[in-house]
């Protein structure tokens, strides 16, 4: 037998790995010309909260752990990063976001060394307790603007050099972080660690079984999901030059659950689609006449979606593609 | 001296609330034995099993492997030293084919399991034991099969190439025949008998008839204590296992598998 046997199955795995960085190239060059069709604030919010949803759902999708305390790691990046810009005119844009990250994982360390012993709705009961805690904080610290946010941040100038304030310069500059993003956790869940993770996600006690102790497996997914989360949160501050404390409410916690739901589940596209329709249908109805109704339109879909088609939009539509083109 | 025996417990106990499900037992594997765990339903055999995995913290009472205490340890530190189980409902990852269901067993020993920033190809080296443990168990040609379209008796026959990748010192199977056709059961036994060589194997089994097939030594429970201890024959003369096991449905179950 040659040194590195691959199956049939295996060789059809690495044809399509192949045909979806063919999609990926693809992506990136839409979004590269996006901004020529598209307002590019509009984009840049449906960037963040794409990457959001992303890794929101590296950690229900790929561990299967049911976070309802998102809104924390996104608010914790955003504020970190909103105080040391504001505080400090000469750091950097892509270091205060350095920084809000970096406070997203240390907050998803404590977090997760809390909670992840907790399975299915006690863990997500635990998550948005802690979550809730560091809401309070936000409207109380004296440096967080309380109840109005933080306001003014500068967008300043990319490593010194490239200016922000221009909203092209600045929409790259996200498409970059986004891709970022993306690619850690696309790497992620096609990963050795990732092949664990699945395992552990399939059967528990079975993982533990070969010798894996799942805690430590979880724990690492679910801080770094809370780092980008954390990057999507810090990112957003520098393109809206403000942290809100809506970000730390908890239905942002339920929203990036409905993004990544209603995109599907799971896969790695499905939070993007999901976000982007979230969005859209957020920036629409609130500019019409049904302004008020956001809310119950959302609620709406979401029910029509979770009762119809389960496994989300993407989720769908590879179910589809599976039974056509096998 | 305690060194021929493998693994030993001394004044095992598990009590629910009040309730002593397994009380006070004594245990000697042998080393190289197939060794059987046998009584009646509610016996306490799957709770001994669970004690000894380290699935359930024991009341009191001590386990030792190799003449170590193993008692504080954590359910995938036994495995780390050769203790490996299996489930009584075939332990499987559903969504993921046999090929990878081996896979993650072999993975573990190469330390990249928490390398999050690697490609899965640089798991593609493993694939080839992969394909001989597959092999070893009659499976190398599901290998590409997602195992939940695999029928019952194959998900336990791949549940044991899961378990020799990680080369156990010491198989601990819990049930291994349930719920299998006639046909099956003979295939697992047959298997178990392949993979004992240089092995031991501490099983839990209902089907009599693969006991006294496989089993070099019974230990026989009921209401949480040892009744009788010794080989097939000792053990099927006992009066007192004649009585709590044999008078039961379990001999109607061994007339008809014989």
């Amino acid at each position: 037998m040659s040194t590195t046997a691959l199956t049939p199955a295996m060789k059809l795995q690495r044809r399509a790995s192949r045909r979806r960085n063919a999609l990926y190239l693809v992506l990136i060059v839409i979004g590269l010309l996006a901004p020529l069709a598209i307002y590019p604030v509009f984009l840049m919010k449906v960037l963040c909260f794409a990457l959001f949803a992303c890794a929101f759902n590296l950690l229900l999708g790929y561990a299967g752990l049911l976070s309802f305390g998102h809104a924390a790691f996104l608010a914790t990046g955003g504020y970190f990063t909103g105080i040391m810009l504001a505080s400090y005119p000469g750091l950097t844009p892509e270091l205060g976001i350095l920084i809000g990250t970096l406070a997203a994982v240390v907050l998803g360390t404590f977090f997760g060394v809390l909670s992840i012993r907790r399975q299915g709705i006690y863990f997500a009961m635990v998550t948005l307790a802690l979550a809730q805690m560091m809401f309070f904080f936000f409207i109380q610290a004296p440096f967080t603007g309380g109840e109005d946010g933080l306001h003014g941040v500068p967008r300043g100038e990319l490593f010194g050099l490239i200016s922000l304030a221009d909203n092209l310069n600045m929409y790259y500059f996200v498409l970059a972080v986004f891709v970022i993003g993306f690619a850690i956790i696309q790497r992620t869940v096609h990963s050795p660690f990732g092949q664990v993770l699945k395992a552990i996600r399939e059967n528990e006690p079975r993982a533990v079984s070969l010798g894996y102790n799942v805690d430590a497996y979880k724990l690492v997914a679910f801080v770094l999901s809370a780092g980008l989360a954390g990057l999507a949160g810090s990112t957003k501050t520098v393109v809206f030059q403000l942290a809100s404390l809506t970000d730390a409410h908890w239905h942002m916690s339920g929203e990036v659950i409905l993004m990544t739901l209603l995109g599907g589940v799971g896969t790695l596209f499905g939070p993007v689609v999901g976000a982007g329709l979230v969005v859209s249908l957020q920036t629409q109805l609130a500019q019409s006449p049904l302004g008020n109704w956001v809310s119950v339109i959302l609620g709406l879909i979401f029910v029509v979606c979770v009762l119809s088609f389960r496994s989300g939009i993407v989720g769908e539509i590879q179910k589809m593609v599976r039974k056509n083109f096998k | 001296m305690t060194q021929e025996f493998i693994l030993e417990t001394r004044g095992l106990t598990k009590e629910f609330r009040g309730f002593t499900a397994v009380d006070d037992v004594n245990l000697q594997v042998r080393e190289g034995h197939i060794h059987a765990l046998i009584g009646p339903n509610g016996a306490g055999k799957t709770t001994v099993f669970n004690l000894l995995t380290k699935f359930l913290p024991p009341t009191r009472g001590e386990i030792l492997y190799r003449g170590k205490p193993i008692t504080g340890m954590k359910a995938n530190e036994i495995a780390r030293l050769g203790l490996v189980r299996s489930f009584q409902i075939s332990a499987v990852f559903a969504h993921m084919t046999a090929m990878e269901n081996v896979r993650v067993a072999l993975q573990r020993k190469l330390g990249t399991s928490f390398h999050f920033w690697k490609s899965e190809k640089s798991l593609d080296h493993l694939n080839d034991r992969a394909l001989e443990l597959l092999d070893e168990v009659g499976l190398a040609e599901y290998a590409d099969v997602l195992t939940v379209e695999m029928p019952y008796g194959r998900k336990r026959a791949l549940e044991v190439a899961t378990t020799l990748a990680l080369e156990p010192t010491l198989m601990l199977l819990d049930e291994p025949t349930q719920g299998m056709g006639a046909e099956d059961v003979d295939r697992i036994v047959e298997l178990i008998r392949r993979v004992s060589k240089g092995r031991t194997v501490l099983m839990v089994e209902h089907n009599l008839s693969v006991v006294s097939r496989l089993c070099d030594r019974i230990t026989v429970l009921a209401r949480g204590s040892v009744l009788a201890e010794g080989d097939y024959q000792e053990v099927s003369r006992n009066p007192q296992v004649r009585e709590a096991y044999m008078g039961s449905d379990a001999a109607a179950e061994e007339e008809a598998s014989a």
